[in-house]
């Protein structure tokens, strides 16, 4: 939809986050009666944003697999957390001391982006999910058998509580402000030269694409505002408990990723607000042992939507059934087709490696050599 | 001298342990070219299909119902899971995979609860060697593991099947226009992959009787960690590396400062040892081809 040069779905999560925050902001600031649950709840959504939309520059848009999203949020809230409680002696407990600690948090969690994502420049897939995976334990492990005054050890950091009227104002302008970045990133050229990575690595590599320097500022971006998103998180909670950022953590939030799909920033804030809602909500029904249903369901969004989403033989299928495609169908009647979507959320406008193969070379490859990558195995 | 032997003893053990998961992981990496996430939470399985069986009390009948149950499981998850993704980028099949690892966990807690269930197998008791008391199954763990690492390093040189693997694992589309059928070739690399994971499953109940909906995930994690330092793909390299990590486990335990941080530890082992040599101490170095 396009108002005059204003490309409206260029715009709408700003303007659907934006006036959520107004809503509930004027509410809670003109003293609406607004119960605690309901301000948490906000705060967790937005947090829940900040790491999916920040997850899915690495997963949806360069095509890597990071299973230590919550390892970098657990820096966050631990630097921010405890900068934070030796900053409100001297400064208050007020937005300064709140910057500081975001600031702190932010950088050494973008630190430990780029320490990781050296790695990440000689491994890709499996090796690398793996690599992020190990270092989200080793961070859990290492804050875990910490000094009890340095960073509180088991029980876990105290930390001082923003004010709970406003703190999700603040959230949900970081959510904004990630917003911001990450879309404007990815619809810049250097956006263009990360899906390109993640469409063709080698093909990239040839046009020029400086595949180091892309792989390390996109993972070195995520990793920060998974950092912004723990200094929130400390500041929301009485205390900060690295058990609490495990591996399970980081499959939540790729599971939010993969329900709102790859690759769409939208579809990631949708999936964050739903996964962190319907959390909320089961977690006081299901309790004992009906607490299980909840990974379960993970577990068949995971398998579900992926096989859905990538099955080479569900191609038609999804082709002629999808809710982006039932969308545009309900938006305008008269499909245009003149028009070449702008878009770099979707996947199948850029032609993929295997149509570029068949475009390129007289012979066709096979279908099951498409995924053949030529490392490994000698057995 | 009798901690160092006794350290060494438990890191020899427990290295089986790893080596017999890493086995099942290498094979099917290095042929279905995917990490399989769930390898781990089929040697939890295994351990629950041996707690169900020895209600009989019969461990042999338990044992071999845990191999079958897994080779069937391993291939339906195959079949289900893996197979529609097969052409599909490999961070699809990894998606799918922790979904699996995570459906197949889940399942276990609904059906067996949270609580970890208690069931011993055998009590092969304990000797006493050069002064320090030895577990027995310690000693079995290492042999079986052995005896399994050499008898699949020769079925795959000399036997027909093993053969087709290394085609399909060097060239899946080369080995599919000789006459290979690759498909069959992947669904029985998961098959003795699950075999493989269900008689870790038993190790695991032989080293501590109980069993539970996580057994499996750390020790699978860490079996990863071992068939990369050992480099992905070779036999051999998973026996070294699964070794290498359960020692470097047991003498980190022994000392007390650093005890906390074992988990941490070998974590940080494994990636050094991606940043130093990515493809392990036996693997082979591979060009990257278009």
């Amino acid at each position: 939809m396009r108002i005059g040069k204003f490309k409206l779905n260029h715009y709408i999560n700003y303007i659907v986050v934006g006036l959520v925050t107004l809503v509930f902001g004027l509410i809670s600031l003109a003293g609406g009666r607004m119960d605690s649950s309901t301000l948490f709840l906000l705060e967790k959504i937005a947090i829940s944003m900040i790491l999916a939309v920040s997850l899915s520059l690495v997963v949806g848009f360069l095509g890597e697999l990071s299973l230590g999203h919550a390892g970098f949020m657990c820096v966050g809230a631990y630097l921010g957390g405890k900068v934070a409680a030796l900053l409100v002696p001297s400064l208050g407990n007020g937005l300064l001391t709140f910057l500081v600690a975001l600031a702190a948090g932010a950088a050494v969690a973008a630190v430990c982006g780029i320490v990781i994502g050296i790695p990440a420049l000689r491994l890709r897939g499996d090796y690398l999910a793996i690599v992020t995976l190990a270092f989200g334990e080793i961070v859990k492990s290492l804050f875990q058998n910490t000094s009890d005054d340095t960073f509180g050890g088991a029980l876990g950091l105290e930390t001082p509580r923003y004010d709970k009227k406003y703190l999700f104002i603040i959230a949900f302008i970081l959510v904004l402000i990630t917003l911001a970045v990450v879309q404007n990133l990815i619809r810049s050229k250097h956006g263009r030269a990360i899906t390109a990575i993640r469409d063709n690595e080698i093909a990239a590599r040839a046009t020029g694409i400086n595949v180091t320097k892309y792989k390390l500022l996109a993972f070195t971006l995520s990793a920060m505002f998974a950092g912004i998103a723990g200094v929130l998180y400390s500041f929301s909670n009485y205390t900060v408990q690295s058990a609490k950022f495990g591996y399970n953590y980081s499959i939540e939030i790729l599971v939010m990723v993969v329900l709102g799909g790859m690759g769409s920033v939208n579809g990631s804030i949708v999936a964050a607000t739903l996964i962190t809602f319907l959390n909320t909500k089961l977690a006081t029904v299901l309790t004992g042992d009906l607490a299980v249903l909840q990974n379960l369901l993970y577990a068949l969004i995971l398998i579900v939507i992926v096989i859905y989403n990538n099955a080479p033989a569900l191609k038609n299928f999804r082709d002629t059934y999808n809710l982006g495609a039932l969308i545009q169908k309900l938006l305008k009647p008269a499909h245009d087709p003149a028009r070449v979507k702008d878009d770099a959320a979707k996947w199948d406008v850029v032609p993929t490696k295997i149509e570029m193969n068949e475009i390129l070379s007289v012979d066709v490859i096979p279908q099951d050599k498409q995924d053949y990558t030529g490392n490994g195995g000698d057995l | 001298m009798e901690l160092i032997l006794s350290t060494l003893i438990n890191g020899l053990s427990l290295g089986g342990i790893y080596a017999m998961i890493a086995l099942g992981y290498t094979m099917v990496y290095g042929i279905a070219k995917m990490l399989n996430f769930a390898h781990g939470d089929i040697i939890m399985i295994g351990g629950y299909v041996i707690y169900v069986f020895m209600a009989t009390q019969n461990p042999l009948l338990a044992i071999a119902m845990a191999v079958v149950f897994c080779v069937i499981l391993g291939i339906t998850i195959e079949k289900v899971a893996y197979k529609p993704l097969r052409g599909a980028s490999p961070l699809a099949v990894l998606i799918t995979a922790i979904g699996m690892s995570y459906l197949l966990q889940s399942l276990a807690q609904i059906i067996f609860g949270t609580a970890p269930k208690m069931v011993t197998v055998f009590d092969f008791g304990s000797v006493q060697f050069l002064g320090v008391t030895v577990q027995v199954s310690a000693l079995v763990t290492l042999a079986v593991t052995v005896i399994v690492m050499a008898a699949l390093t020769l079925f795959v040189k000399y036997t027909r099947i093993g053969r087709a693997m290394i085609a399909v694992s060097e060239d899946r589309g080369a080995a599919q226009l000789m006459g290979i059928n690759v498909n069959g070739i992947i669904t029985i690399t998961f098959a003795i992959g699950s075999a493989l994971a269900a008689l870790a499953g038993l190790f695991y109940l032989l080293k501590a009787p109980s069993v539970s909906s996580t057994l499996g995930a750390m020790p699978g994690i860490k079996a990863f960690t071992a068939a990369v330092i050992g480099g992905i793909g070779s036999i051999p390299g998973a026996m070294l590396g699964g070794i290498l990590l359960g020692m470097v486990e047991s003498i980190s335990y022994k000392i007390t400062a650093i005890a906390p941080y074992t988990d941490a530890i070998e974590f940080s082992l494994l990636i050094i040892i991606l940043l130093v040599r990515p493809t392990g101490f036996l693997g082979k170095k591979r060009r990257e081809k278009v």
